[in-house]
C-alpha cells in the first residue's frame, strides 16, 4: 500500500520543528510500524538526507523505548499496543499518517520524535524501591503472599515506562507512571516499611519535573500500552492523604 | 598469553567459601577511595553496580540506552532457575549444576557452575525482598514451572515478563544509589574504546549519543556488563542496539575472547515474514510446557493445521526423545525443527516453520488456564502474525537468541586483562556450548549481586586509589583514536547504507556458521567476510555529523566491529573440528543426527588473542576437566 506520511522533523533541542511530508509506496501489510519507518530511512539516506530519529530497542513491546503520536494516539490506534507492535495492516492504502513526538514540557524533544523522560527516571530514584541491600534477604517462602495481593502488585508493575500516560494526558500529568510503582510496592508486604514515605517523596518529585496535576479523565488508562489501571491512582491518592494527614 | 583460572582447591561445594574466606578485602572506610567503571546497565550491571554502591564504592554506570530499565533484559520472557527445591521434586544444587554441565554439553567449567547453583538460591530471595511479584500459588508460596532440559520444576517466574520484572528490582536498587549520590548514572553514552595503563584497565572512552561529544573516564577497575553478539547473524531475537563493540575493543586490546563460535539457536521465535523484517521475535520456552511441536508426516503437505488428522501428524520431539519430549534443550529442539523443513515438511510461507500446537492443553485444561499461564504470549503473536494461537497453532522457527562465547575470565570473573571484569552474557563462563532456559537471569545476577562483589576487592586490594586520572597520555590517545574512527566513518561517502552492510553480513553468517557449519561452509565465509569488509570501508554512506544525534553514524562503528568479530567466530568455528552444543558441524554427526563430540581433541575453550592481523589470531587452551560429573555423551531420549 502506498502512504502519506506527515513526520515532526527537528534538529535538536534548541530548534524548531516542522512537519515534513513523505510518500511511502509498497507498505506491506505484514511490517511493523517501525520497519516502515526503517524503509523510509533507507530511502532518505540513500537521498543523502538525515534520517527520521526514534527511540525503539526491543521491538518487542517491552523495552519502552518506543514514544510516538500516531495519528494524534500515544502508540497509534491499536489499544494495548505499543509502536513497536502495530502492524500496518491496521493501515489503509492511501491513509495519511501523522506523526510527532510526545508532548510535554517535562519531556524536551531532542530530536525528531526522540525526547528526554529522564524525568521519569529521577522519580523512582526518589522512592521507587525497597530499601533492601543485597544479601540481607530471608528465604522467598517465609513471607506468604496472597496470590490476589500478588496478581495485582504484578499487573502494577506491567509499566514499561514509555510516557504514553504523560503523552495522552491534556495535563501532561504522570499520575500513572507514579502510581503503578507505588501500587505495585504498596501490594506487598516488603512495601509497607516506608509506604508513606515513598508516596510523599514520589509526588514531590513529580511535581518539581514539572508534570501537570490528575483531573481523572482517564485518557492515560485508555493510552497505556499495558492496560495498568486508573485504579492506582486512586490507590495512590488514598496512600497520598493519610501519608499526609499521620504521616 | 596466560590463563589462569583460579579455581580453588577442594572439595566442589567448599570451592566458594573457601575462596571468599580467602579473598582479600578493602577496608570499609578506604572502599570510598575507589572508583569503579560499569558499562551496561542490564540484570548484570544494574545489580552489580547497585551492590558495589551498597558496599562503598563509587560508581559510573554506562548506557547507550536513556534509562538503565531498557536494556535488554527486559525482554527475558520465561523464567530465573533456583535450585530452592520448593517442588520438593528432586533438585539440588548439584542437580542443577548437573543439568547445567550437561545441558552445555561438557565445555563449561565445574567450578563456575557449581557457584552459579549455589547463589541461584540467595538470587530469589534477593528479588523477592526488592518487591519482585513472582508467580505464587493460591497459599501465598512461590510458584514454579518447567523448563528445558530439566526434569524438575525449578524455574520461577513472573507471567511472561520474568525479564522485566528481575530487570525492573536491578533498576529500582540501582536507583535508589543513583538518588543517594553514590552511582553517577551516564545515559545516552556509548562505550567506544578501553583505556589500559600499564596493561591494566584503567577506563573507557565515551561518546555522548546526544551531543556527539567524546569522553575518556578513568577508574581503579572496570567491568563490562555489555551482553551478547547475536546480531552478529543481522537477524536475531536480541534488540536492535545490542553489539559486540566491547567485546571486541576489549579483545584488541589483548583481552582473551573464548569460543566465539557458541552461539544459541532458540527454536521458538516467530518466523521471518518479508526482507524488510529488522528483528525476530522470540515466544518463550515456557511455551513448551503445554504446546506440542509437529510437522505433517509427509512432505509438502499444503492441507490447513486442523485439516491434518492426528495420525498424519509427525510430533516429532516427542518421537525422537521420549524422556524429554517437547522440553528438550535448545539446541537440540532447534536441530530437529531445520531438519523436518529440510525434508520439505516445514509450514508455512517459504516452509520454514513448525507448529507450536496448544490444542490438546486447552482441552485439557481450560483457555483460561493457559490465557492466565501464556496470554500475554499468544496477544503477542497474534499482534504479530494476525493468527489467533487459541484457535490454530503458532508457527515457529529457530533463531538466534543467546551467545555463550564471550571474553575469557577467571573464576574472579577478571579477564585476560586485569582489572577488566565481565559480567552476564558478555563473559563465557557458565554456559559451555549450549545454555538452558531460565539460566541467563540467574548468570546475570548471580555475576552481579554476589560474585563481583567479592571478587573485585580482591583485586582492588592490590591497587592503589585514584593513582591513574584522565589525563595520562593512554587517555589522550584513545580519544584521538575514537575521534579519528568517527571522523573516518563519515569521510566515506559511499553509496551503500549501514543496514545494506549487516543485513549482508548476517544473511552470509546465519547460512554458513549458523544451526549448521561446515568445513566448506565456513571456509566460504572467511573469503567473503574481508571481501565486505573491505567494501564497507570503501562504500558505505554514513550522513550527517559527529556532533549531533546520528543513529547512522552508531549503527556504522558497530558493524564495522561485527565485520571484523564475524571473522574470529568462523575461525573458531572451522578449528573446532567437533559438534558439541549449539556447535553443530555437519562432518561430526551420529547415526541420527546429533552432535558427536571429540573429548579428545577438543575438551577445552579455545581463547583467542589478537595478533594484529584479524585472519590470523593466535589460539590458547584452557583445558576443562570432569571430576565431579562424569564426561559423558548426552541423552534426552
Amino acid at each position: 500500500m502506498k502512504l502519506s506520511l506527515k513526520i515532526w522533523r527537528q534538529k535538536n533541542k534548541n530548534s524548531e520543528g516542522i512537519f515534513k511530508n513523505y510518500v511511502l509506496s509498497d507498505v506491506s501489510p505484514d511490517m511493523s510500524f517501525l520497519e516502515m519507518l526503517d524503509t523510509l530511512n533507507e530511502q532518505l539516506l540513500s537521498k543523502n538526507e538525515d534520517p527520521v530519529a526514534f527511540d525503539h530497542d526491543c521491538r518487542e513491546g517491552i523495552c519502552g523505548s518506543c514514544s510516538m503520536m500516531i495519528n494524534g494516539k500515544p502508540h497509534g490506534p491499536e489499544s494495548k499496543t505499543t509502536t513497536c507492535q502495530l502492524h500496518m495492516r491496521k493501515f489503509k492504502d492511501g491513509d495519511e499518517v501523522i506523526v510527532e513526538p510526545w508532548r510535554a514540557s517535562a519531556f524536551p524533544v531532542i530530536r525528531d520524535l526522540v525526547v528526554d523522560r529522564s524525568a521519569f527516571d529521577r522519580i523512582i530514584q526518589a522512592g521507587g524501591f525497597v530499601s533492601v541491600n543485597t544479601g540481607n534477604a530471608q528465604d522467598g517462602n517465609t513471607l506468604p503472599i496472597p496470590k490476589p495481593d500478588a496478581d495485582a502488585a504484578m499487573d502494577a508493575a506491567a509499566c514499561i515506562g514509555c510516557g504514553a500516560c504523560v503523552a495522552a494526558c491534556k495535563n501532561a500529568s504522570a499520575m500513572l507512571f507514579t502510581a503503578a510503582k507505588v501500587s505495585h510496592l504498596g501490594y506487598l508486604p516488603q512495601g509497607q516499611p516506608e509506604r508513606q514515605r515513598r508516596v510523599l517523596k514520589m509526588v514531590e518529585q513529580m511535581d518539581n519535573e514539572g508534570f501537570g496535576n490528575c483531573t481523572n479523565t482517564n485518557d492515560c488508562e485508555a493510552a497505556c500500552p499495558k492496560g495498568i489501571s486508573v485504579h492506582n491512582i486512586a490507590r495512590l491518592n488514598r496512600d497520598f492523604l493519610k501519608a499526609k494527614l499521620f504521616g | 598469553m596466560k590463563l589462569e583460572s583460579n579455581i580453588p582447591s577442594g572439595p566442589i561445594e567448599q570451592k566458594w567459601d573457601k575462596h571468599r574466606a580467602e579473598a582479600k578485602l578493602v577496608n570499609p572506610s578506604n572502599k570510598r577511595k575507589y572508583r569503579i567503571l560499569i558499562v551496561g546497565s542490564g540484570l548484570a550491571g544494574a545489580s552489580a553496580a547497585a551492590t558495589l554502591a551498597e558496599l562503598g564504592y563509587n560508581v559510573d554506570c554506562f548506557t547507550f540506552h536513556d534509562s538503565p530499565r531498557r536494556a535488554h533484559s527486559i525482554a527475558a520472557q520465561g523464567g530465573i532457575n533456583a535450585a530452592k527445591n520448593y517442588q520438593n521434586d528432586g533438585d539440588s544444587i548439584y542437580r542443577l549444576f548437573y543439568d547445567t554441565v550437561k545441558g552445555g554439553d561438557f565445555r563449561a567449567r565445574e567450578g563456575n557452575v557449581y557457584r552459579l547453583a549455589q547463589v541461584s538460591v540467595n538470587i530469589i530471595d534477593q528479588c523477592v525482598a526488592q518487591g519482585v511479584p513472582f508467580a505464587r500459588e493460591y497459599g501465598g508460596y512461590l510458584t514454579n514451572r518447567s523448563f528445558g532440559g530439566a526434569q524438575v520444576s525449578r524455574t520461577f517466574y513472573a507471567k511472561g515478563q520474568t525479564g522485566q520484572q528481575l530487570l525492573l528490582g536491578a533498576y529500582s536498587a540501582l536507583s535508589r544509589q543513583i538518588g543517594a549520590g553514590t552511582v553517577t548514572m551516564h545515559t545516552r553514552n556509548e562505550m567506544m574504546e578501553l583505556v589500559l595503563v600499564d596493561g591494566h584497565a584503567r577506563g573507557i572512552v565515551t561518546r555522548d549519543l546526544v551531543t556527539g561529544k567524546i569522553e575518556s573516564w578513568s577508574g581503579d577497575a572496570v567491568i563490562f556488563a555489555t551482553g551478547g553478539y547475536s546480531n552478529v547473524f543481522y537477524l536475531s531475537t536480541n534488540a536492535m542496539a545490542c553489539n559486540v563493540t566491547s567485546i571486541w575493543r576489549a579483545h584488541k586490546k589483548g583481552a582473551g575472547l573464548a569460543n566465539p563460535c557458541f552461539t544459541q539457536i532458540h527454536p521458538t521465535s516467530i518466523p521471518q515474514q518479508g526482507e524488510y523484517q529488522a528483528k525476530l521475535t522470540l515466544m518463550s520456552e515456557s511455551l513448551r510446557n503445554d504446546g506440542r511441536v509437529w510437522v505433517p508426516l509427509k512432505a509438502n503437505d499444503n492441507r490447513a493445521s486442523h485439516d491434518i488428522p492426528e495420525n498424519e501428524r509427525d510430533y516429532y520431539l516427542e518421537r525422537k526423545y521420549p524422556s524429554f519430549g517437547n522440553l528438550s534443550p535448545r539446541d537440540i529442539a532447534s536441530r530437529a525443527a531445520k531438519e523436518v523443513c529440510d525434508e520439505g515438511r516445514g509450514v508455512g510461507p517459504g516452509g520454514r516453520g513448525v507448529y507450536l500446537d496448544f490444542s490438546a492443553a486447552i482441552n485439557r485444561l481450560g483457555e483460561k488456564t493457559i490465557a492466565e499461564r501464556y496470554g500475554n504470549l499468544f496477544e503477542m503473536y497474534e499482534r504479530i502474525s494476525g493468527e489467533n494461537p487459541y484457535t490454530s497453532p503458532m508457527r515457529i522457527y529457530p533463531a538466534p537468541h543467546y551467545t555463550m562465547g564471550g571474553l575469557w575470565v577467571d573464576y574472579n570473573l577478571m579477564s585476560t586483562i586485569p582489572g577488566l571484569h565481565v559480567l552476564g552474557e558478555a563473559n563465557f563462563s557458565d554456559h559451555g556450548a549450549n545454555r538452558l532456559g531460565a539460566s541467563a537471569l540467574m548468570q546475570g545476577l548471580a555475576d552481579g549481586y554476589f560474585v563481583i562483589p567479592y571478587t573485585i576487592g580482591h583485586y582492588l586490594a592490590g591497587v592503589k586509589p585514584g593513582e591513574i586520572t584522565n589525563e595520562h597520555p593512554e587517555f589522550k590517545k584513545a580519544v584521538a583514536d575514537v575521534e579519528g574512527r568517527v571522523s573516518k566513518f563519515l569521510s566515506i561517502n559511499g553509496k551503500r547504507t549501514t543496514s545494506s552492510f549487516h543485513r549482508e553480513l548476517g544473511m552470509l553468517m546465519w547460512n554458513n556458521c549458523g544451526m549448521a557449519r561446515s568445513e566448506s561452509s565456513l571456509k566460504e565465509a572467511l573469503q567473503r567476510i574481508p571481501e565486505i569488509r573491505e567494501e564497507f570501508w570503501n562504500n558505505v554512506n554514513v550522513v550527517g555529523s559527529a556532533n549531533e544525534l546520528n543513529t547512522a553514524l552508531e549503527h556504522a562503528g558497530r558493524v564495522a566491529d561485527f565485520l571484523e568479530f564475524a571473522e574470529l567466530m568462523c575461525i573458531d568455528a572451522l578449528e573446532r573440528d567437533e559438534s558439541c552444543g549449539g556447535h553443530f558441524r555437519t562432518e561430526h554427526q551420529t547415526e541420527d543426527g546429533e552432535a558427536k563430540r571429540d573429548d579428545e581433541k577438543f575438551c577445552h575453550s579455545s581463547v583467542w588473542e589478537y595478533s594484529g592481523d584479524t585472519a590470523k589470531p593466535n589460539l590458547h587452551k584452557e583445558q576443562l576437566t570432569f571430576e565431579n560429573v562424569k564426561l559423558a555423551t548426552r541423552s534426552y531420549k
